[in-house]
């Protein structure tokens, strides 16, 4: 397994790939952690739901993350659309053929590929917050805002359960996007559909009918880089999330395992 | 263990359709072994059965003494390139086979060797991409390369390659043969197969037509006089003598194509001598591969 994964790093440091997405994961980043600096205290703030942020929650803890937390949906849009590509290139490109001559446990070169993905997710996950932490640190002081508290235990316990839940999150899209390119064996048919439904279809259905949110995937993965909302509990985004994940997974694992390469 | 690749009865079936029935055959090992047949036959399904992509509805088989149903046993003995070079476009060609290094374990050393060894040493650092089809044809057997196979399975390996090329992988798969690995190799180029394949399996619609030596499938067909009349008048009047006589004939090319062999050249000569006709040439060839091909195939 592990001769897979050095063999998809190799896939996946290529320049193209490697520094164009941290480099829009990190403009991301800086943009986000930005506007919420600099709109601190105005009518509508940059919370999503529309709260006021102010330089008193700022100057807590959390204020150290804040930035870093709120990019984690396009961090896993952008994982969604790598585990994809990834995936289902191997079957446009018919190089599925060559990986499967030199290991022939399908099984192994799914885990090889999964394990090499995570440690991509955890580079994407890394260039967030080192951004999100250079940038509210720079514009601290412009927003008034105090950075003691930024560096207390409670932040760095704080800082390391945003990070394992922004990387939970970002894997459980990239999950989906690995799914998706084994089920549709095409780069744009599964990130197309993985895109239109996270980005789209879930926003008009919970919109629509509220109490549907708690069960729309996308949705619970958000929650968890979140850490949790009063309406759903982080716990209930983790195990329904995983119920989801392993589900799929499980289906396209024995797809994967017993479809004939025929291509 | 003596056959490289022996299946039996092997048969896949798609739906309603069969892409290979009942093949029974065996590539011994050491030999450089040609698998034809026309288009749709059924060779590409036995390849990638014989690699475990696609799983057989039927019948059984060995690869390097390894049931096909555990191609993991084999399968780091076997290099192989199937329906064309595939590999990531936006990667280089060495770094393409460093991929396959890694995957399958092999040194990353071997990388630069096989450039050099199929010509691509100044074209290893340039994207897959911007190869021409002969250049991809050429990485694809060096991936073939890679894990130093006792078993080389490639599928139309001189597909795209100019001459100089199809002659420098004529040479490759000999100097491997002489090195005692056991080469099956599908091509359309049969002039090149008979030059290198001392054993032969014919498909035809999902079925074995032919397996086992070359020149016994070639000696097997009949002997061909070709005589050719001094004066091009006498090539149907030459004809029907010859038909008279019972000789099977057919005229092609201002040629009169006898079927016999070599030993019936006098008797021939002395009936167009005794008929007042002059031959110019009168030569006896065996039928090459691809006109046994022909004729067997119904292509």
């Amino acid at each position: 397994m592990l001769n897979v994964t050095r063999a998809e790093l190799r896939k996946l440091r290529r320049p193209t790939l490697l520094y164009s997405t941290i480099l829009v994961v990190m403009l991301l980043t800086g943009l986000f952690t930005t506007i919420i600096f600099l709109r601190i205290g105005t009518a509508h703030g940059p919370n999503r739901r529309g709260d006021m942020i102010d330089a008193s929650i700022l100057s807590q803890p959390q204020g150290l993350v804040y930035g870093f937390k709120i990019v984690a949906f396009f961090l896993g849009i952008t994982a969604l659309c790598v585990f994809a590509s990834q995936t289902a290139q191997e079957y446009t490109l018919g190089t599925l053929r060559n990986l499967l001559v030199r290991q022939p446990a399908r099984m192994k070169i799914l885990a090889g590929k999964y394990l090499s993905m995570t440690i991509f997710a955890i580079v994407l996950v890394l260039a967030d917050a080192l951004v999100a932490i250079g940038v509210s640190y720079a514009l601290a002081g412009h927003a008034k805002v105090s950075t003691s508290a930024w560096i207390t235990s409670a932040a760095l316990v704080l800082f390391g359960k945003t990070f394992v839940n922004v990387l939970l999150a970002t894997m459980a899209y990239g999950t989906l996007g690995m799914i998706l390119g084994l089920l549709f064996r095409s780069p744009i048919s599964a990130i197309a559909t993985g895109v239109i439904w996270s980005l789209i279809l879930e926003n008009i259905l919970s919109a629509v009918v509220s109490s549907t949110s708690k069960w729309l995937p996308g949705q619970n993965f958000s929650n968890i880089a979140q850490g949790g909302a009063p309406e759903v509990s982080y716990h209930w985004s983790l195990i329904l999330s995983l119920i989801y994940l392993i589900g799929a997974f499980a289906i396209v694992a024995i797809l994967f395992k017993r479809r004939d390469v025929a291509n | 263990m003596t056959t490289a690749i022996s299946v039996q009865d092997l048969t896949k079936v798609y739906g309603e359709r069969s892409a290979l029935s009942h093949a029974s055959f065996d590539v011994p090992l050491g030999a450089v072994c040609g698998f034809v047949g026309p288009n749709g036959s059924g060779k590409t399904t036995t390849i990638r059965m014989l690699l475990g992509l696609i799983t057989p509805t039927g019948g059984t088989g060995t690869v390097l003494g390894e049931s096909i149903s555990h191609p993991e046993k084999y399968l780091p003995n076997v290099g192989a390139m199937i329906e064309g070079p595939a590999f990531y476009p936006a990667l280089s060609g060495a770094e393409n086979l460093r991929v396959l290094a890694s995957l399958g374990g092999f040194p990353q050393e071997r990388v630069e060797i096989l450039l050099e060894k199929v010509g691509l040493e100044d074209r290893g650092q340039s994207k897959f991409k911007t190869y021409s089809l002969g250049m991809k044809q050429r990485l694809g057997i060096a991936a073939a390369l890679l894990p130093q196979p006792r078993l080389l399975v490639l599928d139309e390996p001189t597909n795209g390659l100019d001459p100089s090329g199809i002659q420098e992988v004529r040479n490759l798969i000999k100097e491997l043969a002489a090195d005692g690995t056991s080469i099956f190799v599908s091509s359309h180029l049969l002039s090149e197969l008979e030059m290198i394949a001392e054993h032969l399996v014919m498909l035809r619609e999902g079925k074995v037509l032919f397996a086992g030596r070359t020149q016994d499938l070639l000696q097997a067909q009949s002997a061909i006089l070709l005589a050719k009349p001094e004066f091009a008048v006498d090539l149907n009047k030459f004809a029907s003598v010859l038909q008279n006589s019972g000789f099977k004939v057919t005229v092609e090319n201002g040629v009169v194509n006898i079927v016999a062999d070599a030993d019936s050249a006098a008797k021939v000569n002395r009936m167009a001598f005794e008929s007042g006709i002059t031959l110019s040439s009168l030569v006896a060839t065996q039928p090459t591969l691809e006109e046994t091909f022909f004729e067997m195939t119904g292509e």
